[in-house]
C-alpha cells in the first residue's frame, strides 16, 4: 500500500517541480520585472520574511474559512436530508437552491455587509452560501442513487422508513457526501478571501488587496501559494476521513470490478 | 398438516395505464417444512406473487395468510433472499448477516457466526462483500434469511445470475443447509432442472395472467442426490413439465 501511495504523490510533484523550474528560469532569462512576476525564489524569500504577518493574516482566514464550511457543511446536510425525505418539498426548494447559487457573489457580498456590518457575520453568511450547495446537490443525488433491488430487499424484510434511511440510504450516500464536502471546502478559503476583500481589518484577502495596490506583486503570490497550501490541507484532511470512514469505497478498483 | 402459507384467489393489476392483468385468481399453499417451487417463464408475474406475499403492496382482491393470520399489504412477516447482490457493501460479512434481526430487533451474533462456519465461510467474517465471489455471496445473503425469526422463506431465483457450475453447487449447498434446519420454503425458479432437484411440489405457472397451470408432486426422496437427474423418472417430468409450458405459451 506505502508504494502504491508513494508513486501517486511523485508524477505531481514532479510536474510542479518542473513549473517552477521553467518560471524561475524564464524570470532570470527574460529578465522580467518584479513587479510583474517575480520569480520563485523571490517569493519564497519574500514569504520567510514576512512570515509572521502572513500567519497571523492566514489565522484570521482560516478561521472564518473553517466556520463558514462548518456552518455550510451543516445547512447542505440538514437540507439534504429534509429534501429527501419530503418529496415535495423537494420540488419546490430544488430550483431555489439552484437559483441561490446563481447571484453573483461580488453584487451580494456588498449588500450582505450593508446589511449587516463589517463584522463576521457577513463573511460567514458568504462562505456559507457557497459551502452549503456541493454538499446538499451531491447528498441529494446520493439519496436518489440508492440501490433500488437493496431498497426493495429492506422493504420486503420489514425495515421501516426510520431503518431504510439509517441503514441503507444514509451509508450510500456517504460517498457522494465526501465529493460534495471536498469541493466545499476547497471553496470556503475562497469563500473567505473575497468576503475579506469588501472589508476586513485583517486576513489573506486584506493582505492581497494591498500588496496588489502597492505593486508588491511578490507578496501577492505569497499569499496565493498560502491560500494553496491551506485549500490543500483542507482537502487532504478530509481524504483521510472519508478514508476512515468510507472504508468500502476508498478502494475503488475492487469495488469497480464488481459493477461492471 | 398446518399450513405456513395460504394465497387464496389472489387477483392483481398494475395501474400502469393500460391495467396488464398480472394475476388471476391464484391460489397455492406451502405446509410447514414444505419446499414449494413456482416454475414459470419470466415475466409470468412471480415476483409480483413474491411482492405481495411481502406486503409491499396490497392485492386488488383475494387473501394471503402466514400461520393463519391474514396479512394483506403488512411487511415484515417473511424472510426473503433476491436474486442477486442483496448484501449491504459497507457492512462486512458478519455485520450483513445479523442486518434482518437488526430490523426485528434481536441480534445474536453468536449464532450467526456458528451459521456461517456452517456454511463453509469461516474466516470470512470481517471481509467486505466485493472481495467475495457471487457465489459466496448468495450463501452469506441465504445464511442472512436463515437467520430471521420469520419462518417463511422466499427464494426469488437465487441462483439465476451464477454461472451453470457454481449453480449446481449452490444447489446441493442450499439443499443441504437447508435440511438441517427445515423451513417453509417458497422458491422461484425458471430452470426446470431446479425445480425438480430441489422441491417436494412444482407449482407450474402460465404467461399472464398467471394462473397456477399444473401441480407436479416430485417424487424422490430427500436427502436428495445430484444422480437423481439421470433416474427414468426425473427425465419423464422434465420432458412433461416443457410440454406444458410449451402449450400455454401456444394458448396464448
Amino acid at each position: 500500500m506505502r508504494r502504491i501511495s508513494s508513486w501517486s504523490v511523485i508524477p505531481p510533484l514532479l510536474a510542479i517541480l518542473a513549473i517552477l523550474v521553467i518560471w524561475q528560469l524564464a524570470a532570470t532569462l527574460f529578465d522580467i520585472r518584479t513587479w510583474i512576476l517575480p520569480s520563485p525564489v523571490q517569493i519564497i524569500q519574500e514569504g520567510m520574511e514576512i512570515y509572521p504577518r502572513i500567519w497571523s493574516h492566514s489565522l484570521s482566514t482560516i478561521q472564518i474559512a473553517l466556520g463558514g464550511f462548518a456552518i455550510g457543511v451543516t445547512v447542505g446536510l440538514v437540507l439534504a436530508i429534509l429534501l429527501h425525505l419530503m418529496p415535495r418539498a423537494k420540488q419546490s426548494i430544488y430550483p431555489l437552491m439552484i437559483l441561490s447559487q446563481n447571484v453573483p457573489i461580488i453584487a451580494l457580498a456588498p449588500l450582505l455587509v450593508l446589511w449587516f456590518g463589517f463584522g463576521t457575520l457577513p463573511k460567514i453568511l458568504i462562505i456559507t452560501l457557497v459551502c452549503f450547495f456541493p454538499v446538499a446537490v451531491s447528498l441529494i443525488d446520493g439519496f436518489r442513487q440508492t440501490n433500488p433491488t437493496l431498497l426493495n430487499y429492506m422493504q420486503m424484510i420489514g425495515a421501516s422508513r426510520r431503518q431504510v434511511f439509517f441503514k441503507l440510504e444514509w451509508p450510500s450516500a456517504l460517498p457522494y457526501f465526501f465529493s460534495g464536502l471536498k469541493i466545499s471546502a476547497t471553496y470556503s478559503v475562497m469563500g473567505a478571501v473575497i468576503a475579506e476583500w469588501l472589508g476586513a481589518q485583517e486576513g489573506l484577502g486584506v493582505f492581497m488587496t494591498v500588496a496588489s495596490s502597492a505593486f508588491r506583486t511578490d507578496q501577492v503570490f505569497v499569499a496565493i501559494f498560502v491560500i494553496m497550501a491551506i485549500s490543500l490541507i483542507l482537502f487532504g484532511f478530509i481524504m483521510l476521513l472519508e478514508k476512515w470512514l468510507v472504508p468500502w469505497d476508498t478502494d475503488r478498483k475492487g469495488a469497480n470490478r464488481d459493477d461492471e | 398438516m398446518t399450513n405456513k402459507l395460504e394465497v387464496r384467489n389472489l387477483t392483481h393489476k398494475f395501474n400502469d395505464g393500460n391495467g396488464v392483468h398480472v394475476l388471476d385468481n391464484l391460489s397455492l399453499d406451502v405446509a410447514d417444512g414444505e419446499f414449494v417451487t413456482l416454475l414459470g417463464p419470466s415475466g409470468s408475474g412471480k415476483s409480483t406473487i413474491f411482492n405481495l406475499i411481502g406486503g409491499l403492496y396490497a392485492p386488488d382482491a383475494g387473501d394471503i395468510y402466514i400461520d393463519g393470520a391474514r396479512v394483506n399489504g403488512t411487511r415484515g412477516n417473511i424472510s426473503y433472499l433476491p436474486q442477486q447482490d442483496s448484501l449491504l457493501p459497507w457492512r462486512t460479512i458478519e455485520d450483513n448477516v445479523v442486518l434482518v434481526q437488526e430490523i426485528t430487533g434481536d441480534v445474536d451474533k453468536e449464532t450467526a457466526r456458528r451459521w456461517l462456519q456452517r456454511a463453509g465461510l469461516e474466516g470470512y467474517e470481517k471481509s467486505y462483500p466485493n472481495t467475495l465471489s457471487g457465489g459466496m455471496r448468495q450463501r452469506v445473503a441465504f445464511i442472512r434469511s436463515l437467520l430471521s425469526p420469520q419462518e417463511l422463506m422466499l427464494l426469488d431465483e437465487p441462483f439465476g445470475a451464477l454461472d451453470e457450475l457454481t449453480r449446481l453447487d449452490m444447489q446441493d449447498w442450499l439443499l443441504k443447509i437447508w435440511e438441517m434446519d427445515r423451513r417453509s420454503v417458497l422458491f422461484i425458479t425458471h430452470s426446470i432442472e431446479e425445480a425438480l432437484y430441489m422441491s417436494d411440489r412444482i407449482l407450474v405457472l402460465s404467461d399472464k395472467p398467471a394462473r397456477i397451470a399444473r401441480e407436479i408432486e416430485v417424487p424422490f426422496e430427500r436427502p436428495r442426490d445430484h444422480d437423481i437427474i439421470l433416474d427414468e423418472e426425473f427425465t419423464r417430468l422434465k420432458r412433461d413439465i416443457y410440454h406444458m409450458l410449451r402449450t400455454s405459451d401456444v394458448e396464448d
